[in-house]
Parts: structure tokens; C-alpha cells; sequence
């Protein structure tokens, strides 16, 4: 059985197609193994050789990683829930309501989505604080710093936007009070509220907007600040270790 | 930079400068970008103008309140729909706004402590709008309140009148 199984393997391995997708053969040195990575797009941008040191649990406790993986749970349970939503007032309260206790678990993903959420601007303001804490922000990585706290602006942005989407009560006060607070800002203030909003109040036009900034403006930014984040760590020399870390002392 | 006089034979045409310096290149490159900033600051206005709606689908800011008989003296009655206190005095008829000046949460008035108090933050009022403790920053504010030909109260809401405007029926 082992014979006839590798022989087949062997077979597809020869095959045309099989070789136009994996042109390289198997990464059995350095050279191809670098070559797998370079030709791949998901994975050109990382590193072709890491440190040990900066793949230790202490070096980032992964807090980057985790949020990705937050990000990518998002992007995969919101489009699911976007196949039973409409951002219309008669219907989003009911949707939301119908994903709980109707649909094969809708309540599951909407869990998923909420829980995912908070998990996430968790992680990225932990990722934020150890990043500091370990001079991450500091020279050559002051660029990726910035893109950094871009990128928690977006999250917190993205958390905000989605909190209106189920229109209950929470939602509908949380967002009154939010784009009150928006409206102090000097001169401008009560003209991004009513671009913001559509109108005076939070109403119809207000959840179509931040239904269309949660799911199509945010995330595309998000997507954009992700890929330079990630590309220029791999630039700049990969992570922050800390020196003593360097000298292989704990 | 060739000479001027032997430029058609030698240098290149759009790089020869005109009598003040300016080369045909510096000029086509100096209008292109122009029209392209004026092109970028047009559509920056016009998408401002796309995303400011013409038409509101919102409650109408002026409204009836019903026949002044309806408020017994004195009393607090808060219309829903409006979002408005409409208090009748001794002294006459005024119409209080119902959202807080804080943050804009609609208050509730609690007849037992003859005050109207903010859920969200904590504000209070006295009836006449004005300020007994809280986060917020302004008395509530008084909309301009009177009579219809038919003897209706009307309020609008876009007038804000001092509190001493009372409306005596």
C-alpha cells in the first residue's frame, strides 16, 4: 500500500500542473527554501532567516501575530454575518436578533465577530505597550511606528462603526454620545458630525455609513497598513530584541 | 545648453530656454501640474458636496403641541416624539429642551424630586432648564413657543429664546 501510495505521489509530482505551481522542487537547501519564500506572494515579504531569539515566546509574546489572527477571525465572521444583514432601521434591529436565534449558528459567529473584537483592540494595545517598552519605536523603526498607531486608530475605528450595527439601545446612545463628543472639536466639530452622520441625528443615513466605513473603507485600510506594517519589519531588520536577549543571556 | 541661434541644427527644441529662462518642457510640466492640483481641489469639493445630503428625512423642527387646556398648572409634560419638555407655570407656558447639553442623552423628568435628570452622566435640571449639578456645560436650552390662529401651542425648535420669554395664555 506505502509503495503504491508513493508511487502515486510520484506520478503527480511529474505531472504538468504540479510543476507549474511548485517550481522549485522540495526545499531540501538554504538556496530553495529562500527561493520558496520569495516566489510566494503571501509570504514574500517575510524574513527568508529569523533569529531564534526573536521567535521566543518573551521577544513579542506574539501580541502582532495574535492581532493578525483576530484580524483575518473578523474578516472571515463579518463577511458571513453580511449574508444575512441589511443596514436599513427596520431591518438591522430584527437581523441582529434573527442571526441570535434564527439562522444555524448565526449566534456562534456573532459571537465570534463581538468576542474577536474586544479580544482584538486588546491585543493591539498590549502589542502597542510592548512595543514601546522594548524601544520598538525607536530609529530605524520610527516609520513602522507610526504605521503602527495608524493602525490602532483603524482598529478603534473599526470597533466604533461596527458598535452601531446591531441598533439597540447601546448601540444607538453609545454613537449619540460619540458623535456629540466628535462635535467639541473646534470650528470643524458639528460639520464632521453631520458628514459623519448623514444628518442631525442618528438615524437611517448614519447606519448606512458606518456600515459601509465598518465593512468596506476600514478594512480595505486596514489590509493596506497590514501589508507595510508586517513588509517593513522585515526591512528594517526584523524585530526588536533586547540586547541582553542579543547576547543569548536571559 | 546649446546656443540659441544653432539650436534647431543641434540641441534638443524643448529644452531651449525662451528669452526669460523657461524651457517649453518647464512650461507644459508647470501647466500640467496646475490643471491637476485645480482637477484634485475640484473633486475634494465636489465629493464634500456628495456626502452633505440635500434632503433630511428627520423629525420637522417646528410642531404642534396641542390645545394649551391639555397642561394642567403646573406641570412637566414630555412629548416623545419631539424630544421636549413643555412646562406649564403660574406664570405661563414655556418648552424646554429634553436633550441634555452634555452629550446629548434625553433626559427624564422625575416628578417626586421635581427635576429633570441625565441617565447617562448624571446631569440635573430644575424645570426651567436650569443647571443644578452635572457634567453639563449649559441650562437646558427654551425654544421659541406660541400660539397657531386656532389657539394651538407651536414650538420651533431652530429658535432658542432666553427663559425669560414666557408665553402667557
Amino acid at each position: 500500500m506505502a509503495t503504491s501510495f508513493e508511487s502515486a505521489l510520484h506520478n503527480l509530482r511529474e505531472t504538468k500542473v504540479w510543476k507549474s505551481i511548485f517550481r522549485r522542487g522540495p526545499a531540501r537547501t538554504n538556496r530553495t527554501r529562500s527561493l520558496a519564500i520569495f516566489g510566494n506572494l503571501f509570504l514574500h515579504w517575510m524574513p527568508v532567516k529569523v533569529r531564534e531569539k526573536s521567535l521566543r515566546v518573551r521577544a513579542s509574546y506574539y501580541l502582532g501575530s495574535i492581532s493578525f489572527i483576530l484580524f483575518i477571525v473578523l474578516f472571515v465572521t463579518g463577511i458571513l454575518l453580511m449574508f444575512y444583514y441589511h443596514p436599513a432601521a427596520p431591518h438591522a434591529y430584527r437581523d441582529m436578533k434573527d442571526l441570535q436565534f434564527v439562522v444555524s449558528n448565526g449566534v456562534f459567529l456573532r459571537n465570534l465577530h463581538r468576542l474577536a473584537a474586544h479580544l482584538m483592540v486588546f491585543a493591539v494595545f498590549w502589542h502597542m505597550f510592548h512595543v514601546f517598552y522594548r524601544g520598538g519605536y525607536k530609529p530605524p523603526h520610527e516609520f513602522n511606528w507610526v504605521v503602527g498607531v495608524v493602525l490602532l486608530l483603524v482598529t478603534l475605528f473599526l470597533s466604533y462603526t461596527g458598535y452601531l450595527l446591531p441598533w439597540d439601545q447601546l448601540a444607538f446612545w453609545a454613537v449619540t454620545v460619540g458623535t456629540n463628543i466628535i462635535s467639541a472639536m473646534p470650528f470643524i466639530g458639528h460639520k464632521v458630525r453631520f458628514l459623519l452622520l448623514g444628518g442631525n441625528i442618528v438615524g437611517e443615513n448614519a447606519l448606512l455609513r458606518f456600515y459601509v466605513l465598518h465593512v468596506v473603507i476600514l478594512p480595505l485600510a486596514a489590509f493596506v497598513l497590514i501589508g507595510i506594517h508586517f513588509w517593513r519589519v522585515q526591512k528594517d531588520g526584523g524585530l526588536t530584541v533586547k540586547p541582553r536577549d542579543e547576547d543569548g543571556r536571559e | 545648453m546649446s546656443d540659441t541661434k544653432t539650436s534647431s541644427v543641434v540641441g534638443s527644441p524643448h529644452a531651449i530656454p525662451a528669452s526669460n529662462g523657461v524651457t517649453r518642457r518647464d512650461f507644459l510640466n508647470e501647466i500640467t501640474m496646475g490643471a491637476l492640483g485645480i482637477a484634485g481641489l475640484g473633486s475634494v469639493a465636489v465629493t464634500y458636496q456628495y456626502f452633505s445630503p440635500n434632503v433630511l428625512f428627520e423629525p420637522s423642527t417646528t410642531f404642534r403641541a396641542g390645545n394649551p387646556d391639555l397642561y394642567p398648572v403646573p406641570s412637566v409634560t414630555f412629548l416623545q416624539d419631539q424630544q421636549v419638555y413643555i412646562v406649564r407655570m403660574p406664570e405661563g407656558f414655556y418648552a424646554v429642551s429634553a436633550v441634555c447639553t452634555h452629550l446629548g442623552c434625553i433626559t427624564q423628568w422625575k416628578p417626586d424630586a421635581e427635576m429633570i435628570a441625565c441617565p447617562c452622566h448624571g446631569s440635573k435640571f430644575r424645570p426651567d432648564g436650569v443647571k443644578i449639578e452635572g457634567p453639563a456645560p449649559q441650562p437646558l436650552p427654551h425654544f421659541a413657543i406660541s400660539l397657531t390662529t386656532d389657539g394651538e401651542l407651536l414650538v420651533d425648535k431652530l429658535q432658542i429664546i432666553k427663559p425669560s420669554q414666557v408665553l402667557k395664555v
